[in-house]
């Protein structure tokens, strides 16, 4: 086993961990700070990819901005824990029967997992390099690109307008 | 360099997704639901780099910057939204909030 398998593994077990506290973990701030380690070991996992840059923007927007934004509301709301268990008898079920589905969809998948790897150095690794990043995102997803910005501002406003506490109609003027 | 197979990286990609969505399904803090959330878009993109490497080609990965994005965007609105919701019915337990059922 050669290092970067070891780091492989490692980073995997890593993820998978981490995001099974997620779920797992009573408190809203360890579940987030969970999140944040379940998102360094998929950083990881780029790197091992070669996608550098992915692996940066990854950390920078969602464990840095994200994972902050979300401790910052938990904080704010100082919300408790699950408190109760559901009550209601036909969403257990339906949360039963969801689990299952999803369980066998994953077994299915893993037992017939069957895709061809090419060999090591058959497949240039485009993702590492930043000048192809630029050439796709200014041709072919020029649209795409425009599109986005577009939806930030979209989305900033909505912020503004949803975190704003309007009285009544004398507050929009 | 490869180090693991595209089949183990799928199987990975897979398996974080499934941990999203029982994540999504057990939890009943929306604050939780929502990151629950996050870990699946995650999940996915984790599984577009890895076809994208191996396939040499460049699409999966514009398409990882663009998820990001719209992440992002997604996760500012989601919790403004929390927030005001928290403001009106000072809960955030998914139980609770079924003002839309009467």
């Amino acid at each position: 086993m050669t290092l970067g398998n070891l780091l492989f593994n490692l980073f995997a077990a890593f993820t998978l961990v981490t995001a099974a506290a997620v779920v797992f973990s009573k408190n809203a701030v360890n579940a987030a700070m969970c999140l944040l380690l379940s998102l360094v070991g998929v950083a990881g996992l780029f790197v091992a990819l070669d996608a550098y840059l992915l692996a940066f923007l990854l950390l920078l927007v969602y464990a840095g901005a994200i994972v902050a934004l979300f401790l910052f509301i938990i904080m704010l709301l100082d919300t408790k824990g699950d408190t109760r268990p559901s009550v209601h008898r036909l969403s257990l079920f339906a949360k039963f029967v969801a689990v299952l589905l999803v369980a066998a969809g994953l077994f299915t998948l893993l037992t017939h997992l069957r895709l061809e790897t090419p060999g090591v150095g058959a497949v240039p690794a485009v993702g590492a390099s930043l000048k192809l990043y630029a050439v796709q995102l200014f041709t072919t997803y020029l649209l795409p690109v425009q599109i986005i910005g577009f939806l930030l501002l979209i989305a900033m406003l909505g912020v503004i307008v949803l975190s704003k506490k309007f009285e009544g109609l004398d507050d929009i003027k | 360099m490869i180090h693991a197979s595209l089949n183990a990286y799928v199987a990975i990609s897979a398996l974080l997704f499934a941990i999203g969505l029982l994540g999504v399904l057990i939890r009943r803090n929306t604050l939780v639901v929502f990151m629950c959330l996050e870990l699946m878009l995650v999940a996915s993109t984790l599984a577009l780099v890895a076809f994208s490497r191996f396939n040499g080609t460049m699409d999966g990965n514009v398409f990882v910057f663009f998820i990001l994005t719209v992440a992002a965007a997604e996760v500012a609105v989601g919790l403004a939204i929390i927030v005001a919701l928290f403001r009106k019915r000072q809960t955030v337990q998914v139980d609770e909030l079924n003002s839309l059922k009467n």
